[in-house]
């Protein structure tokens, strides 16, 4: 999976605007070497199918009073990602309010998925079902990171807006395959994101955080199965 | 803060008969050492920058915490170091309570700033910072702590120590200074901070109207003075608002080095009391144009990216100064006058 991106418009097949939103003090954000001031934008280039996909991605990581700026960017959004950190009980709390702005000031239909940090609470993904969204466990035990939020939150935006026109223009329609891996992939345990873990010395992590995850290959992590329920 | 070098708890005098005085640093010399001193000689004089060995007290007096009687210095700072002193043992004092989820916030941001600066990286300094803020926050309860305001205690702490340790050298050395001095710095840098925000304080209220007026007012102003840039940018719908919320919300911090900051800061005190909010608009203007031919070249996600780290890092004090005379040009032909900003 490439990052980056190369001037031209031509590196790529398909464009992919996201939202990150979520409480401050997010792993991620926290570890960061600086504060996010209201919003930051990054881009990621992957690959899904043979496509190149060029995401967009503008994070919100940062204070709720930064809320009011960030709400002007939900209407462009393709896909949501809606971060919390499971060590911080109001930061749960708090998704209610997010998933509320989320409908208040989202496009109808917006892909979301729901993104949590270490948790094996039936709670968090009764949350997540509640309002329909995908769910991502973030674990110490398996070594996935937000990429991984990235290139699921992507399969489902593809699916929803690419592909459908594609079955349009005589392409094939996308594969039982592609599927049954997006299933699972919502169902997966990871590590929690943009840094290191509490108890990263758990044997069986594949790579250190931060390394990308191979696209459209088959979930490895024996946790999978043991937190699917 | 840590070898064992003694250094008085007085501040350093500036006068010893070191090096000759340019005629620059005379004139600061005699005009502080006036009984009354002028201020609008004060801001004339600091407005092309003040010599370091001045800066920590016309900054005091220029940003309104030390009255410009010269007789009275002394007993002020007397008063406000005795106020501060109650203030953290109200709130650090045994019998504290204090608002843990500000508390939270402010002590997750303090090692996250200016990280890159050794001073700011001391155990010590970053216990001084999350009081003062913390201090800051709580007493004012509109605004609450929100992020970037971490970033505006740094200039004040930087110079207002610099009073102490002038003789040394560089105030990013560790050197001993008695707790007394440093008592001294904080306290100041926490009134000179509560100025600074109560004259921008729309900025950091609920739904931050100080920061989005600012920004129109950007607009308004680059619809003057570079129209095409302004075009370009809406036709790749880039909103201002998109890079230039955190040049508002951090006062440029973050686009320049803490030393270009505190020059930039002689400037804005030296203007009257807005020029954190006025005339910061036009420097943001004024900032955004010095890139304009490299924007005009570049799409959407481009030149975004650019502005999110717009390439300083070869700017000298003089481009700085060049960026600061800009923004005093179109401020004297706009401001004031909002028939310039309507469109014909």
């Amino acid at each position: 999976m490439a990052t980056g991106f190369a001037a031209g418009k031509t590196n790529y097949d398909h464009l992919i605007k996201l939202l990150l939103i979520g409480d401050s003090g997010r792993e991620g954000e926290r570890l960061s070497f600086i504060t996010t001031i209201g919003i930051d934008f990054k881009i990621r280039t992957i690959s899904l199918d043979g496509k190149r996909i060029k995401l967009q991605i503008w994070d919100t990581a940062g204070q709720e009073r930064f809320r009011t700026i960030t709400n002007a960017y939900y209407r462009g959004a393709m896909g949501i990602l809606l971060v919390y950190d499971v060590t911080d009980e109001r930061s749960f709390n708090n998704v209610r309010n997010w998933i509320r702005n989320t409908e208040q000031f989202a496009s109808e239909g917006v892909d979301k998925i729901l993104v949590g940090n270490k948790c094996d609470m039936a709670e968090k993904r009764a949350l997540a079902d509640e309002y329909g969204l995908s769910f991502l466990e973030t674990s110490a035990k398996a070594n996935v990171n937000v990429e991984e939020a990235f290139m699921m939150l992507a399969r489902d935006i593809k699916k929803r807006l690419i592909d459908t026109q594609n079955v349009v223009s005589n392409k094939p329609p996308p594969t039982v395959s592609l599927e049954s891996d997006s299933t699972i992939g919502r169902l997966r345990s990871a590590c929690c994101w943009g840094g290191t873990c509490e108890d990263s010395s758990t044997a069986g992590s594949t790579g250190p955080a931060g390394s990308t995850v191979p696209v459209g290959s088959t979930p490895q992590s024996p946790q999978s199965t043991q937190s699917a329920h | 803060m840590l070898n064992e070098r003694p250094v008085s708890d007085e501040p350093a005098k500036s006068d010893s008969a070191s090096v000759v005085d340019s005629p620059r640093e005379q004139r600061f010399e005699s005009l502080l050492s006036s009984p009354t001193i002028s201020i609008d000689s004060l801001r004339g004089l600091s407005w092309k920058g003040i010599p370091p060995q001045y800066r920590p007290k016309v900054w005091k007096i220029l940003i309104g915490y030390l009255p410009n009687v010269l007789d009275r210095h002394a007993g002020t700072i007397e008063r406000k170091h005795a106020e501060y002193r109650e203030i953290v043992e109200q709130h650090f004092g045994p019998d504290a309570r204090r608002d843990e989820a500000i508390m939270h916030q402010i002590a997750i941001d303090v090692p996250r700033t200016a990280p890159n600066l050794a001073l700011f990286r001391n155990a010590i300094v970053r216990e001084a910072l999350a009081r003062i803020l913390y201090c800051w926050s709580i007493r004012r309860p509109a605004s609450g702590y929100v992020q970037g305001i971490n970033d505006l205690v740094t200039p004040f702490y930087d110079v207002f120590l610099s009073e102490y340790i002038s003789a040394i050298g560089s105030p990013s050395t560790t050197v001993s200074l008695p707790e007394n001095a440093l008592f001294k710095v904080e306290a100041d840098s926490f009134w000179c901070l509560s100025k600074l925000l109560d004259s921008i304080q729309d900025n950091y209220t609920f739904n931050q109207t100080g920061i989005s007026r600012q920004i129109s007012r950007m607009k308004d102003i680059l619809t003057r003075t570079d129209p095409k840039l302004l075009i370009h940018l809406d036709k790749q719908e880039v909103s201002l608002l998109q890079f230039a919320f955190r040049w508002v919300n951090c006062l440029l911090m973050r686009e320049f080095p803490l030393h270009m900051i505190i020059r930039m800061w002689d400037t804005y005190l030296s203007e009257d009391e807005n020029g954190f909010s006025e005339f910061h608009t036009y420097v943001c203007a004024a900032f955004l144009s010095k890139w304009s031919s490299e924007l005009q070249k570049l799409e959407f996600q481009d030149i975004i990216l650019f502005l999110q780290n717009p390439p300083t890092d070869t700017w000298s004090l003089t481009d700085l100064e060049v960026l600061l005379s800009e923004a005093f040009v179109w401020k004297s032909l706009f401001h004031g006058s909002s028939g310039h900003f309507q469109k014909t």
